[in-house]
């Protein structure tokens, strides 16, 4: 029987818990050539991988819709108007 | 997971990964995180009693800080009282200000720590501990029922359902509103700290050491919250391209 396979000596199991690392540059030299090794090999942990950067893209992507005014601006602007001393505006 | 092991963010290794990562938007320097030059006359006409200047920080932070805060507190109204009541703190802060942060992160910083307060006493929990605030929730970033078990004789922890290539979507599918709006609820579900991180990070576009300034996090802190929630909205979402896929 052959012996088992881990690229990189990472596990799949453990490349999806240090893909956010990775991604901020957080990992030591040595872990990022580990890494990539394993990812050169490993089609799924590549395919994951993009998957959270693609995700990150949606994140940004979600965005627009969501903006909308401050609901009370009169009692914000009375509130500046008193912090500066000036409650007639 | 994440042991801080430098205290400088761009240590060696860091730039090609963070250019190619799309959430992070390249090309912003560290230098930028801190008070751009702008602020010191926006901060200044704020001082001299500027409406109009004052209206326009409204207008710019006014909707990331209702949302931050909707991420901790259980109403829209009440939401929208703590916003009210930031704003109060930020009116009271400002001849403090000293532009050590940047303004906005310093508006978000009274936002969020108003917002978190709120919604502790709401749920009437002991307040979180400041010190462990990524204990909240340690969940796998991926179902462990996916790999082999570490006794596999070929693949010892390796994908026994990996997951499926979105690359064969066309990309008007993949950023259609129904996509857009399962992100937004997934980063809606997630528990407030993630949701704060997520939402800086990744939907409005923030430097990592920004985020740790507005959220009191440590970088380290700042990347397993940022993990946990993208691991989660990526679940999501594979669930339901999938669904996609197979409609298709």
């Amino acid at each position: 029987m052959s012996e088992p396979v881990i690229p990189g000596g990472i596990s799949c199991r453990e490349v999806v818990e240090i893909v956010t690392d990775y991604l901020e540059g957080a990992l030591a030299p040595e872990q990022v050539e580990r890494l990539e090794v394993h990812l050169g090999v490993c089609g799924p942990c590549r395919v994951y991988v993009e998957q959270i950067r693609t995700t990150a893209r949606l994140a940004a992507a979600a965005e627009a819709e969501e903006l909308e005014r401050h609901p009370d601006r009169e009692a914000l602007l009375a509130a500046f108007r008193a912090f500066r001393g000036d409650p007639g505006g | 997971m994440s042991v801080e092991r430098s205290s400088h963010p761009r240590s060696a290794g860091v730039t090609r990964d963070l250019t190619a990562a799309p959430g992070m938007r390249e090309g912003r320097s560290m230098t930028e995180a801190t008070a751009p030059p702008f602020e010191d006359e926006l901060l200044e006409r704020l001082r001299a009693g500027d409406e109009a200047a004052f209206m326009a920080l409204v207008d710019r932070h006014g909707a990331l800080m209702l949302r931050i805060a909707l991420g901790h507190v259980g109403s829209r109204a009440v939401a929208e009282e703590v916003v009210q009541e930031a704003w109060l703190g930020v009116l009271q802060g400002l001849g403090r200000f000293e532009g050590r942060s940047s303004l906005k992160t310093w508006i978000m910083r009274i936002v969020a720590n108003r917002a978190r307060t709120r919604g502790e006493r709401e749920r009437r929990t002991v307040p979180m501990s400041s010190l462990a605030p990524v204990d909240e929730d340690a969940q796998p970033a991926v179902d462990p029922g996916r790999f082999r078990p570490a006794d596999d004789p070929r693949y010892p922890g390796g994908w026994a359902v990996p997951p499926q290539t979105w690359a064969g979507l066309p990309e008007d599918r993949l950023i259609a509103g129904e996509t857009l709006r399962r992100v937004r609820a997934a980063i809606g579900r997630l528990p407030p700290r993630q949701q704060e991180v997520i939402v800086l990070r990744d939907v409005e576009g923030w430097d990592a050491e920004e985020v740790c300034e507005a959220l009191d996090l440590s970088l380290g802190n700042q990347r397993v919250l940022l993990h946990r929630a993208r691991s989660k909205v990526r679940g999501e979402l594979e669930h339901y391209l999938s669904d996609l896929g197979t409609a298709a």
